[in-house]
């Protein structure tokens, strides 16, 4: 069948969309962007083709009225696995890469030591990654670096001190080879894992209202649905760095403008906070840009301020948004230089603020940021949509709530769970309307 | 980010002709020691080029020098060293390259050193900065200072007064100073003879940038422009030369209209127009080629530009008259572009938009430079709303390279391309 992709490059994730001819969405792909474009629009591309599978395979198994009732549990039970399978692979494959590195020549010594160490380490984590993809857990992130990363760090902590070795060695070598090992090109061999995931699955299961056989065939029938990448667009701050032809590329500010016009078709104005963009976009009935405005040189008050702040405070981006939102009190910060930020929360920490208060004022500081720059491209007349990373942190959330009616006065506020997709949703539509329209 | 190799650059005879007139007048302005000739250092709008040369003076132009470093990759070093001896951030970049620059020695593009001026010649022209720029000056060098105020078009229209009020300080406070200085005594046929020769200039230029409103257009009005505005709005006008270089350059203007072709690039001619733009406020001077390409690698042409009317709108009708010699010089000072306020700005860009057919208003605003930035928005929203025209807004400076984002700029110029684009394609489906 014929696919459009697209691509959005972000600064810190690349995500993609996958489109039917008809513009229904049929997967939707993340990652990091590890500062290796090429690699992330792959990785991004195939977690957008898996999802897409899956999507069929909920297509083909909804349409059996039996199913009807365990489609879901059945679908989320084959990604579980399916992801599981991945997640192994690929660190087998962070094992391999780390006992390479601890063959270096610097470490001649005790490389035998650090081998022996290295396999223990990686046969524990597996253990203790394993459960992170049984039924009901729920993964603080879905990127393989982060969750090896702070189990490793654990680990190996754990098993140098046993060992006697040197952790900051074991440190080092993970380091070297987490980078390789995400930068290596991802296998593209999807049917055989998704047939090693639904044997799991299929052992998993009884009572199931149908044969079995009936569930494996429509399942290998959608498999073996060709996804011809029939056109690809581009978009983000590392659409230049990719192999694209011109015609392929599109500004980030049109892609976010139709692909919200897609969420909302009466979107008029558009906000995106992405890792070291604002922009305030405005847009027409047929999702076509106006106008539009955003950060000059300075990206002070972006996505990366957040993460910033989270690594000053030693806690996780996505912890943010929830302690600010204990918040009972507003702590003004007047900064959005991110080095400056960083000294006033000090400064107010030392002072006896709340850490919840401080982080609240944090993020209203971003949100102010972001009403001047939406001014700026003409305001908010009507429907007012909100996309980007920052959309899914709940604290910057209420802030631009409370500011937009303060402002503007009761105006309609989307924000849509997938709307980190919004850029790669409309870069998909430009290259279904490339081929279709 | 690469840019073309210099020596590679192509360049028109006219483009070469210009290289040598420029290069000569620093050659005259670092040899006064020997020549004997005095320096008066003025500004570029409402500069009184036609008078200094009565008093056989040169003229000296410290925000061209501030160019000049600029774009040889030289003013970062010089603001930087101007903010050490205690000039803020948010100052003019003009200034702190000029300052700068003096306390490195104040060399010329040719290698030796400028010597100091005998006259600051202050013509106050829509710019207060420029008010503390020579009083700065004037601690240093501690020469003559001529002021010449220049009331601003807060009505949009001059007067009777305005303009009595700018003769009467020419005749009494400008003229004799010049001649205190020079030793000369002022013969108002020299001036008359002078400004003959602008007058003619005047004629070819404003030929030149209205070629634009050819299909395609044989000029980039603003990235060309600046150096067709070279010898007019500087040490040339009123000069022979200039005459000649006019000319010159209208005949390869009219060569190019009548082989079909687009402007000349530092890659050669620009072969495929695809968007024409009207520009206002200043280019970025320190990556400055690297600016350009970004517009014309994506096949767009400014076709208009308020730049190249700071010294001077020729293209609404004034000439600079011989046979009412002050009172031009006057209407010259009053009538450049920054001495006009928001609304005759905002009509002179809505006309622009309309007559040279533009896709739409691009702004460039100037971090350090409030004359041209303030209001600018409004500028561009109200242009919008006239002439239903997208606008769009970018944020460079004149010659400090750390306010100069190439990936921020280029990402908001390829915005702005495809919006045009995908207006155009809104248009046509709908019909």
């Amino acid at each position: 069948m014929k696919c459009f992709i697209g691509i959005d490059l972000g600064s810190t994730t690349t995500k993609a969309v996958m489109m039917d001819s008809d513009g229904e969405i049929l997967g939707r792909g993340i990652t990091n962007s590890r500062s290796n474009y090429d690699t992330a629009s792959q990785v991004s591309k195939l977690e957008a083709v898996v999802s897409a599978r899956l999507e069929l395979c909920h297509r083909a198994l909804s349409a059996v009225p039996a199913m009807h009732d365990m489609v879901d549990d059945l679908l989320a039970a084959l990604e579980r696995n399916f992801r599981l399978e991945l997640f192994l692979n690929m660190l087998e494959d962070l094992k391999e890469t780390c006992l390479h590195n601890a063959a270096d020549l610097r470490h001649a010594e005790i490389s035998d030591q650090l081998a022996t160490a290295l396999n223990e380490t990686f046969e524990r984590m597996k253990t203790q990654l394993s459960k992170l993809f049984a039924s009901g857990v729920e993964r603080k992130s879905d990127f393989f670096r982060d969750l090896a990363g702070s189990v490793y760090m654990n680990v190996s902590e754990e098993v140098a001190e046993e060992a006697k070795l040197p952790f900051d060695v074991l440190i080092n070598i993970y380091d070297k080879s987490i980078i390789e090992t995400e930068n290596r090109p991802p296998a593209e061999d999807l049917v055989s894992t998704f047939a090693r995931a639904l044997e799991r699955v299929m052992d998993e299961q009884d009572n199931l209202p149908v044969e079995s056989q009936l569930i494996r065939d429509l399942v290998k029938e959608n498999l073996e649905i060709e996804l011809e990448e029939t056109y690809v667009v581009g978009t983000g701050y590392g659409r230049v760095r990719l192999p694209f032809p011109k015609e392929h590329i599109r500004s980030e500010i049109l892609c976010h403008g139709l692909g919200a016009h897609l969420m909302y078709p009466n979107t008029r104005t558009v906000l995106d906070i992405g890792g070291q963009d604002t922009k305030g976009i405005q847009i027409d009935d047929q999702g076509i840009v106006v106008n539009f405005q955003m950060n000059d040189r300075c990206a002070a008050g972006c996505g990366r301020y957040l993460g910033y702040i989270a690594d000053e405070m030693n806690i996780g981006l996505h912890e943010l948004g929830p302690i600010a939102m204990e918040s009972t009190k507003a702590v003004r910060i007047n900064s959005t230089c991110t080095v400056f930020a960083g000294a006033e929360l000090r400064d107010r920490l030392a002072m006896g603020e709340k850490r919840s208060d401080i982080l609240a004022g944090l993020h209203r500081a971003i949100v102010l940021r972001a009403i001047s720059i939406i001014s700026r491209s003409g305001g908010v007349t009507s429907e007012f949509t909100f996309t980007g990373g920052v959309a899914k942190n709940e604290a910057a959330v209420r802030e631009l709530r409370q500011l937009i009616k303060e402002n503007y006065g009761d105006v309609t506020i989307n924000i849509d769970p997938d709307s980190i997709y919004t850029g790669a949703l409309g870069a998909a539509e430009f290259a279904r309307r490339a081929v279709e329209a | 980010m690469a840019i073309p190799n210099q020596t590679e650059v192509i360049k028109d005879s006219s483009m070469l002709l210009q290289k040598s007139m420029i290069a000569d007048n620093y050659d005259e302005l670092t040899n006064t020691q020997e020549t004997g000739k005095k320096i008066s250092s003025t500004f570029v709008p409402g500069n009184l080029n036609e008078l200094v040369m009565c008093f056989d003076m040169l003229n000296n132009l410290p925000e061209i020098n501030a160019i000049n470093n600029g774009m040889r990759k030289k003013s970062g070093a010089m603001v930087m060293q101007a903010e050490k001896h205690g000039h803020s951030e948010d100052v003019c970049t003009y200034v702190k390259a000029d300052i700068g620059s003096m306390s490195r020695g104040n060399i010329a593009p040719n290698g030796k050193p400028m010597p100091s001026p005998d006259l600051l010649l202050l013509s106050y022209t829509g710019c207060f900065t420029f008010m503390k720029w020579f009083e700065l000056l004037r601690h240093e060098y501690g020469c003559e200072t001529a002021m010449l105020h220049v009331p601003y078009e807060g009505d949009g229209i001059i007067t009777q007064n305005m303009r009595d009020y700018v003769v009467k300080q020419i005749k009494e406070v400008v003229i004799p100073a010049l001649e205190r200085v020079s030793g000369v005594k002022f013969d108002i046929d020299r001036l008359r003879e002078n400004l003959t020769n602008s007058a003619k200039a005047e004629d070819d230029f404003v030929w030149v940038l209205e070629s634009a409103k050819n299909k395609p257009s044989p000029i980039d009005a603003y990235f060309g422009g600046v150096y067709y505005i070279g010898p007019i709005f500087t040490a040339f006008r009123g000069t022979d030369k200039a005459v000649d270089y006019y000319q010159l350059l209208r005949k390869e203007i009219e060569q190019r209209i009548a082989e079909g072709k687009g402007p000349i690039t530092p890659e050669g001619d620009m072969k495929d127009e695809r968007y024409r733009l009207v520009v206002e406020g200043p280019p970025n001077w320190t990556n400055f080629r690297e600016f350009w390409k970004m517009f014309y690698e994506d096949g767009a042409v400014v076709v208009a530009s308020t730049y190249t009317k700071v010294g001077g709108v020729y293209d609404l009708g004034f000439r600079h008259d011989p046979t009412n010699p002050i009172e031009t010089l006057a209407d010259y000072c009053l009538g450049c572009y920054t001495n006009r306020n928001l609304s005759q700005r905002v009509d002179m860009l809505e006309k622009y938009v309309n007559e040279y057919q533009a896709d739409g208003l691009l702004i460039n605003s100037i971090k350090s430079c409030n004359s041209f930035s303030a209001g600018q928005l409004l500028m561009m929203q109200e242009v919008e709303k006239r002439t239903g025209k997208p606008g769009a807004f970018i944020e460079t400076d004149l010659v400090d390279p750390r306010y100069f984002s190439a990936a921020n700029v280029k990402n908001r110029l390829e915005s702005y391309f495809q919006m045009i684009e995908q207006k155009r394609q809104g248009v046509r489906s709908a019909a």
